[in-house]
């Protein structure tokens, strides 16, 4: 069995450890380029949301690869992600492109169709090994999550241009590297001090912006035209509100035994918004009246063209943005985002926020206290503990 | 004396707009880019040298609009802006009351919302670019009419047609459909500026607050038409200002008295680049998987700037002014 699964930002280096330790054969996919946009819209129908396509042109070019087997993510909910598998399975066919589809469905209410499809994947390994690979694997992801967070607030310091980026390559190679539990966290800290080594200008006038919206387009930089990088490399520390190590840990693991403790978080949104809407369209609202209030400078709204959710709440944010006095910009991407386009309205944003900020915004308080406080490094970077 | 020029290089005009010290107009030049941005500024750049007063000189240079690296480079500009910052800055400086600027170009329309003199939001068109002077350009050449008669024309419609305005492709072959059937000209020009007032209105300006004053600038305000159409459809006067096509040069002169303000030498290449030979070339770059596409500009032999990569390696060694 050769397993390959879709990209998402840097989800491949968890998975890889994962099926590796397994003791199956994996063939992550080649990293999203044009080609495989081209692939996937080519293929998929057109008013699916982008990472339909994507995943679909993600496959076709692991089945070129010799990959046979996919993992795919199920769902359950308003969301159409729920059968993406399905609908994937049947254009994958439609092809003739002999690829099987393993679906790991959530665990609310699907124990018994998850522990299917984990026993289909590893049907030889025993619980322990079981258990080392899904080890192996969050320390993984706990570490990047943790090294992704200081990579925004170095890169909206950085004095060269792009040695924040180039650094977070390297890094990613060192995780993807370790073999174990502990090699991870050596690897880790390893990273940590290469971070350090980037010539920093701590007296920046930087801008903080929260990023909320729908997982895949927040997570994956091919996906968002690298919105992170972009925003950074203006001087702008990014909040990214999704990582995967919490979605995990409160959608699949707290969730399933009852013990959410998110509920505050999403009574913030009560008032404009009661119900679950599918994907992540009452965390947009709740997150952006949350940062709001947490003194940020703004808030940008990602979401793939056609997402219902999402479109739920772009159509409540401006009202959310007039309440909390905190303005807020929406980029709906599908395979024509232009460049260009983002480009212009991310540098208009930018000099929007940089103008409330020098009149004397009342978030401008909160900032200076912030700038006090970060101008020595070790505070800059949350101190580290990786265990 | 000193002056300040401001460029906005435009998909369908590039504009030349030099303004002295105590904000005086002195140039004003509005070009057809015709799909030729390098052509278009050193022409731009020639006339504005010809039709500037004796002893003036050029302390700030700023640019702006969609080709704005591409002039700022050419230029040597001290500031290159986006668009809707130029556009706020110019609305301002003419209406500081300004709570709403409508603007129609060439390919975009945008709506740019200001509260007690800075921009607090903004909306460019996405998705479809009806509306914009492209299509009304389009159109009136279909309907034989020069484009400075359409919006004559349809003021004086007082029974307009309904037209669909929601795309461009269906928008025309509506207006085909309704010119078969006999309607006068005039209600057709009518009905087809309400229908586009109605597409902007309910895509780029969708949930923004507007509110008087209201300004309308970008080539299209020049269309009577248009503005009769905005001030039916919101019920609020709408105001043209006098250098409504040149606005956005106009907000990048200011923008370059701005940067130039605490003394700093301009980076102002001068007038004789209008006679430089300028060479643009663009490639795939392979160093990783994004093959990002290269645009360089060399004047002569020398390169001036790189961009379109992701990763710095060919943009880092560009002058600071450009992002």
């Amino acid at each position: 069995m050769k397993v390959t699964f879709p990209h998402m930002g840097y989800l491949y280096v968890p998975l890889r450890a994962f099926f590796s330790q397994l003791g199956i054969e994996v063939v992550v996919p080649p990293p999203i380029s044009q080609d495989t946009i081209n692939l996937g819209t080519r293929y998929s129908p057109e008013f699916a949301c982008l990472p339909l396509k994507i995943n679909i042109g993600n496959f076709l070019q692991a089945a070129e690869l010799g990959a046979d087997t996919v993992v795919m993510a199920g769902g359950i909910g308003p969301c159409r992600f729920g059968y993406y598998a399905q609908v994937q399975k049947e254009i994958l066919a439609d092809l003739g492109i002999h690829l099987d589809m393993i679906v790991l469905e959530p665990p609310q209410g699907h124990w018994r169709q998850l522990f299917r499809g984990l026993k289909s994947l590893a049907a030889n390994a025993g619980p322990v090994t079981v258990y080392r690979a899904g080890a192996l694997a969050w320390a993984k992801l706990k570490v990047l999550d943790k090294l992704a967070k200081n990579q925004f607030v170095i890169r909206a310091r950085e004095k060269v241009r792009g040695s924040t980026t180039q650094t977070w390559r390297i890094i990613l190679d060192l995780v993807d590297q370790a073999d174990s539990v502990q090699a991870v966290y050596i690897a880790a800290e390893q990273g940590q001090k290469l971070f350090d080594r980037i010539v920093l200008e701590p007296h920046r006038d930087v801008l903080k912006v929260g990023l909320v919206g729908e997982i895949y387009t927040l997570l994956e930089p091919a996906v968002n035209l690298e919105i992170e990088r972009l925003l950074g490399e203006m001087g702008v520390e990014v909040v990214q509100s999704v990582y995967l190590s919490n979605w995990v840990m409160t959608n699949l693991v707290l969730h399933t035994f009852h013990l959410r403790n998110d509920g505050e978080h999403y009574q913030l949104a009560a008032p404009y918004l009661g119900s679950f809407v599918g994907g992540h369209g009452l965390e947009t609202i709740s997150t952006t009246i949350f940062y709001a209030r947490s003194g940020l400078d703004g808030v940008i709204h990602l979401a793939p063209l056609t997402c219902m959710p999402e479109i739920v709440a772009k159509s409540i944010l401006p009202q959310v943005s007039v309440d909390e006095d905190i303005p807020v910009l929406t980029f709906m991407l599908d395979e024509h985002s232009a460049e260009a386009g983002i480009q212009t309205r991310l540098e208009a944003f930018y000099e929007l926020l940089k103008t409330r900020k020098q009149r004397g915004h009342k978030n401008n308080i909160k900032q200076i206290k912030n700038e006090s406080t970060i101008l020595g490094r070790k505070s800059i970077i949350e101190s580290l503990s990786w265990h | 004396m000193k002056a300040y020029l401001g460029i906005d290089l435009g998909s369908v005009s590039t504009n030349f707009f030099v303004m002295g010290q105590d904000e005086e107009v002195l140039v004003n030049i509005y070009l057809r880019t015709q799909g030729n941005p390098i052509k278009a500024v050193r022409t731009g750049l020639a006339r504005t040298q010809d039709e500037l007063p004796p002893g003036v000189t050029i302390a700030g240079v700023g640019t702006t609009g969609s080709g704005r690296q591409l002039a700022g480079i050419i230029v040597g500009a001290d500031t290159i802006k986006n668009e809707i910052t130029a556009h706020g800055v110019a609305a301002t400086s003419l209406v500081p009351t300004v709570r709403t600027v409508l603007e129609i170009g060439g390919q975009d329309s945008k709506i740019i919302i200001l509260r007690d003199g800075i921009v607090t939001d903004f909306a460019m068109n996405t998705v479809c670019a009806a509306g914009t002077g492209s299509f009304l350009d389009r159109q009136a050449e279909r309907l034989g009419l020069p484009i400075d008669q359409f919006g004559q024309l349809a003021v004086r419609s007082s029974n307009p047609v309904r037209i669909a305005g929601r795309c461009a492709v269906f928008a025309e072959s509506d207006m085909i459909h309704k010119q078969q059937l006999g309607h006068p000209m005039e209600d057709i020009t009518r009905g087809l500026c309400q229908a586009l007032v109605r597409n902007y209105l309910n895509n780029v300006a969708k949930g923004k607050a507007i509110e008087p004053p209201i300004l309308f600038q970008g080539g299209v305000a020049a269309n009577a038409g248009m503005k009769v159409a905005f001030e039916e459809a919101l019920g609020i006067e709408v105001l043209v200002p006098k250098y409504f096509a040149v606005m956005g040069a106009l907000g990048a002169a200011q923008l370059a008295q701005r940067q130039v303000s605490n003394g700093a030498e301009t980076r102002f290449r001068g007038f004789e680049v209008s006679n430089w030979d300028f060479h643009v070339s663009s490639r795939h770059c392979h160093g990783c998987s994004n093959c990002c596409e290269i645009v360089e500009i060399e004047a002569g032999e020398k390169s001036l700037a790189c961009w379109g990569d992701r990763c710095g390696r060919w943009s880092e060694q560009n002058p600071a002014q450009i992002a």
